[in-house]
């Protein structure tokens, strides 16, 4: 359990300050993390779907405070949990089958028979209706009197049986254990293999002598066009840089080196060569419920110009990117601001930059936001977006608690 | 008050205004009352210009709807000798002091309207032009001849407000009234006018004719991009010094035009009036040192002489429409020398029109600018701009002047980053300022009221073409419903119509975009910068539609929407519900009922007015005190 604590410690250190970068290497690691916390969490005797979730839960609590704004963290916290229900729920319905394969066949073996009578008909009852019904909260909570009166039941039912029960209900929860892990591990396995699986689909998506534009870099992106290019296809690419960070000039490289034509050119000149440009592929931050984008910043103003244009706008996201929150006021409260040095000079301007005395406020601000919220709006005309279905449940209270997503960029 | 001559651009708009004599109504009447239909106040120009208030949009939506163009009614010539400096169309009432006037509603008449005129009609319409011309020429005698072609260019300018699509005639305009005492230009020279076509750079005969007369020998850059073989791009700074080094010993070249063109090519000088400035004082200076060759003429050598120099002037870097207008101007000054003059009161001639363009054109014209631009900064407004404008910047510390309470954010972009000198100057006089970068723009247009934007030239499609983003910051500010005013002196509009930002664009050092200056850590490019495959594209000007641009403020007023609104004090909108006529054979009148809201106009005059005049179209009465 401590070396659990350091490193759930260390990866909130990490996501306090930023250190890692990029959707796809946070939900991985974040995958990774909970996969460790659920091997090492102490599976209780009974009751233990309910015991993974708080575990997780707690951790992601911690890991979501610590940089609300990368949504991929609540994301693989959410996917973890579904799995987790899953799992359970698979678990109980196989149960279930092998109760009444065994109410019919005698020669069963002698502990599931000796087990029978134990179980009421009412533990019948709920267990079909937890099956019949997604998992959601409401049927958490039912299930819980109802699994702390299995045990009930069975206490009564003698000590001789109780023994082998303990067995049963051991390797049940190894097999709950095992189960969930072995499907977090093919979570991870999916956010390690997204660019690929979204790559596959670019021959479908951009055709010979087509003119595309990007902007800044997105790993996603890259793949996606050096896909198309190892399928024989000839295109040329528009990157405009993304300052102040200027990770176009990487993807300009690296475009470069893999043989694309490619052009750089400044943000500022995303208007005047949209009306040349077939299609606009971005990758983006987060998907919203809405099917609003948080993307790196400038992706707004690419998305207006596409949009006068009637240029289609194409964004790649991953799976993990895809999150089941509404937002409200992205652009302020999914936002943030980084440092005016990529701007300025401190020492250039330094005099206008303190607080001043008289007004309380400096004379100069400097805004270096890192994000952009493309509305839905100004996503009509995109086709994998438009491909992305996504269906949410929910229960009663409104925690989102499902994500059921079916969609071409992965899955 | 000099009337205005009528020039050649009325028939060309397609802005009719249908006037009536106002008749029999009463102004004292109804001035007072307020009719809830009727726009709101004027004052809150939002309403009108940037949000596209109701009214203001029918308006707007003339093609460079909105300005006072004399209009193009089909009235007999001798109503033009009432011509006011407003360009009210003629046979109002002016008894009452208020000017009325009735405007079709566009909506349901303007294009039958421009079906209507003829041949004929436009015919009809260019000698009553000539008439109104000869009239206003009489006038016009009798002020100080000196003066009185300013003056009443000036005039004849400002009544007509810049418009966009009446570009077409803008240096016609100035051409006509001008040398006032001519007729108009004929036919031929007009055609002169017009510009060739612009340079192909991806025709290869002409490039090469061009390469033989060139001074400067630049070599042609690597890499180009393919859509831009049309334009020139070469190698940056590798001709600068040798260019230094034939300063002296240049012949053909004049030392100040030369120095002018150093300058261009070496960046020291950029913005459009900068720019546009020392191209004048250098032709100046030619112009003071020049003496007409034996068996010469001035006024032909000289223009030769000129060409010349603008042709080596476009080898260092290309011509800014301004500069474009400017040389038409001197060209035209020269060519309309009169003969008897001898070469040194040519040249003084000369000396002072160039002095006198500077002052009025661009001096003066951005005085006016900041003084209309003013009252559109209110207490507690965000502003933003785009780079550094020289008239954004002077309008910016004027309201500063003023006293007025704002916050200025100041967008900035790639390569040049000029913003930040922008910034540091606002900084330094006390303007509280953001700065960011142009990806933050739609991050922070949400707390920002207003948009000023300078521009390179404004096209006659009402096309904006200006420093390269501007279209970017146009849009944004057009998606989050704020205001985009366009400042722009009168004499850099152009009668071009440009539709795209490729056509027609000038390419810069392409290493620019691959260096980031002062982030040492950014050298991604570094070792690929000769690759076959990739390509740096350093576009300097892009094209801003005009349904991006709220308002167009030049030295003429502020134009294009809500103009309208901002010249009367009082505007209805109303229903024309009945036409009636009394009398019969030749006294007989027509009346027209008019309703606004419950206040009722009647119109009485001559039917052959009012033939345009239908049931059910709706009319806007725009008031105003004339004295």
């Amino acid at each position: 359990m401590p070396d659990v604590q350091a490193l759930v410690n260390d990866f909130l250190n990490k996501l306090k300050k930023r250190k890692i970068e990029g959707s796809q290497a946070t939900s991985r690691q974040t995958a990774e993390l909970l996969r460790s916390v659920i091997s090492q969490q102490r599976v209780p005797y009974n009751n233990q779907a309910g015991a993974l979730i708080d575990a997780v839960k707690a951790v992601g609590e911690q890991l979501i405070a610590a940089n609300p704004v990368e949504l991929a963290v609540g994301n693989i916290v959410r996917r973890v949990l579904h799995i987790i229900r899953e799992e359970d729920l698979s678990l109980t319905t196989a149960a279930m089958a092998g109760l009444n394969l065994s109410a019919v066949s005698d020669d069963e073996d002698d502990e599931e028979r000796d087990d029978l009578p134990v179980l009421s008909a009412a533990v019948v009852a709920a267990a079909a209706r937890s099956t019949l019904r997604p998992p959601s909260l409401q049927t958490l909570l039912e299930d819980m009197p109802d699994s702390a009166a299995i045990p009930h039941t069975s206490s009564s039912g003698g000590d001789s049986e109780g023994k082998s029960k303990s067995a049963d209900k051991s390797s049940r929860s190894r097999k709950l254990k095992h189960d969930v892990i072995e499907a977090v591990n093919e979570l991870i396995q999916d956010i390690t293999t997204c660019h690929e699986q979204i790559a596959e689909q670019a021959v479908e998506h951009i055709h010979q002598n087509e003119v595309i534009l990007t902007l800044g870099s997105s790993r996603t992106v890259l793949e996606f066009l050096c896909a198309a290019k190892e399928k024989k296809r000839s295109f040329r690419v528009f990157v405009a840089e993304g300052a102040p960070r200027y990770q176009g000039h990487l993807l300009a490289k690296e475009l470069v080196a893999r043989g694309l034509q490619t052009t750089l050119i400044t943000d500022s000149a995303v208007f005047a060569m949209i009306s040349r440009v077939n299609m606009v592929i971005v990758g983006a931050h987060a998907v919203m419920a809405n099917g609003g984008v948080i993307a790196p910043v400038g992706l707004n103003m690419v998305a207006l110009a596409a949009q006068k244009h009637a240029v289609p706008f194409v964004v790649l996201a991953g799976s993990h990117k895809l999150c089941p929150l509404y937002p409200h006021n992205p652009e302020v409260l999914l936002n943030e601001l980084r440092s005016p040095s990529e701007l300025l000079d401190f020492g250039e301007f330094s005099d206008c930059l303190d607080f001043r005395s008289v007004t309380g406020s400096p004379l100069l601000h400097v805004v270096n936001p890192t994000f952009d919220y493309v509305p839905p709006s100004l996503l009509v005309c995109s086709s994998l977006t438009r491909c992305l279905e996504l269906r949410w449940k929910e229960n009663v209270d409104g925690e989102i608690l499902e994500i059921l997503a079916q969609f071409i960029t992965s899955c | 008050m000099i009337p205005p001559p009528r020039h050649a651009s009325a028939p060309l708009s397609p802005l009719r205004r249908d006037t009536v004599p106002v008749g029999s109504y009463n102004a004292s009447d109804f001035m007072p009352a307020t009719s809830p239909t009727a726009a709101t106040s004027s004052s809150d120009d939002v309403a009108w210009v940037g949000r596209g208030g109701r009214a203001g949009a029918a308006s707007s939506s003339f093609p460079g709807g909105g300005f006072d163009m004399p209009a193009a009614s089909s009235v007999p010539a001798s109503g033009l000798t009432t011509v006011s400096v407003v360009n009210l169309p003629p046979g109002l009432s002016e008894k009452a002091g208020v000017a009325a006037e009735l405007q079709n509603d566009r909506t349901t008449h303007s294009k039958p309207l421009k079906e209507k005129t003829t041949k004929a009609e436009r015919r009809a319409l260019q000698e009553a032009q000539r008439a109104a011309k000869a009239a206003a020429k009489a006038e016009g005698g009798k002020a100080p001849p000196a003066s009185s072609g300013a003056v009443s260019s000036a005039n004849a300018k400002s009544a007509k407000a810049a418009k966009p699509s009446s570009q077409k005639n803008d240096n016609v305009t100035v051409a006509a009234s001008e040398k006032k005492g001519s007729d108009r230009p004929p036919e031929k020279d007009r055609k002169k006018d017009v510009p060739q076509p612009r340079m192909q750079y991806d025709d290869k005969s002409r490039v090469e004719k061009a390469k033989k007369r060139a001074v400067v020998k630049q070599t042609e850059a690597r890499n180009r991009v393919e859509l831009f073989r049309h334009l020139p791009q070469y190698e940056h700074g590798t001709q600068l010094p040798d260019l230094e080094s034939k300063f002296f010993q240049l012949d053909p070249m004049h030392p100040a035009v030369y120095k002018v063109g150093l300058q261009y090519l070496s960046g020291d000088l950029c913005g459009g009036n900068a720019r546009c400035i020392a191209m004048l004082l250098a032709f100046q200076e030619v112009i003071k040192d020049y003496s007409t060759p034996p068996e010469k003429t001035l006024v032909r050598d000289l223009t030769a002489k000129i060409g010349s120099y603008v042709s080596f002037l476009i080898e260092c870097r290309p011509l800014s429409i301004s500069m474009g207008n400017a040389i038409r101007f001197l060209k035209n000054r020269i060519a309309k020398l009169p003969l008897t003059f001898s070469e040194s009161e040519a040249k003084a001639t000369l000396h002072s029109d160039i002095d006198r363009f500077i002052n009025e054109k661009i001096i003066l014209a951005d005085k006016v600018i900041v003084k209309h631009a003013v009252t559109k900064i209110r207490d507690g407004d965000v502003l933003l701009t785009y780079g550094s404008s020289s008239a954004v910047e002077m309008i910016l510390l004027h309201a500063h002047e003023l006293g007025k309470q704002f916050r200025v954010v100041v967008v900035d972009s790639r390569p040049k980053l000029e913003g930040k000198l922008l910034l540091r100057r606002l900084v330094g006089k006390g303007i509280s300022c953001t700065y960011t970068h142009m990806n933050a723009v739609s991050y922070i247009m949400h707390e920002v009221t207003r948009v000023f934007l300078g521009a390179s030239s404004v096209l006659s499609n009402g096309t904006v073409y200006s420093r390269v983003g501007t279209a970017c910051v146009a849009m944004v500010a057009h998606a989050f419903h704020v205001p985009v005013l366009v400042c722009c002196e009168a004499y850099k509009f152009h009668e071009r119509v440009q539709l795209d930002s490729i056509c027609s664009n000038e390419l810069g050092d392409p290493d620019a975009i691959s260096k980031v200056g002062g982030r040492g850590e950014i050298n991604f490019l570094d070792g690929c910068a000769n690759s076959e495959n990739l390509q740096l594209l350093n576009l300097i000007y892009d094209a801003t539609p005009s349904d991006y641009v709220s308002m167009i403020i030049t030295d003429y007023g502020m134009g294009k929407q809500g103009s309208i609104a901002d010249k009367y004090e009082y505007i209805m909108y109303g229903k024309l519900y009945k036409i009636q006529e009394e009398g019969s054979g030749a006294d007989i009148k027509a009346e027209l009922l008019i309703s606004f809201g419950g206040l009722l106009m009647s119109l009485k005059g001559n039917p052959d007015y009012i033939a345009e005049f239908q049931l059910d179209q709706k009319y806007f009465l725009c008031m105003r005190k004339l004295v």
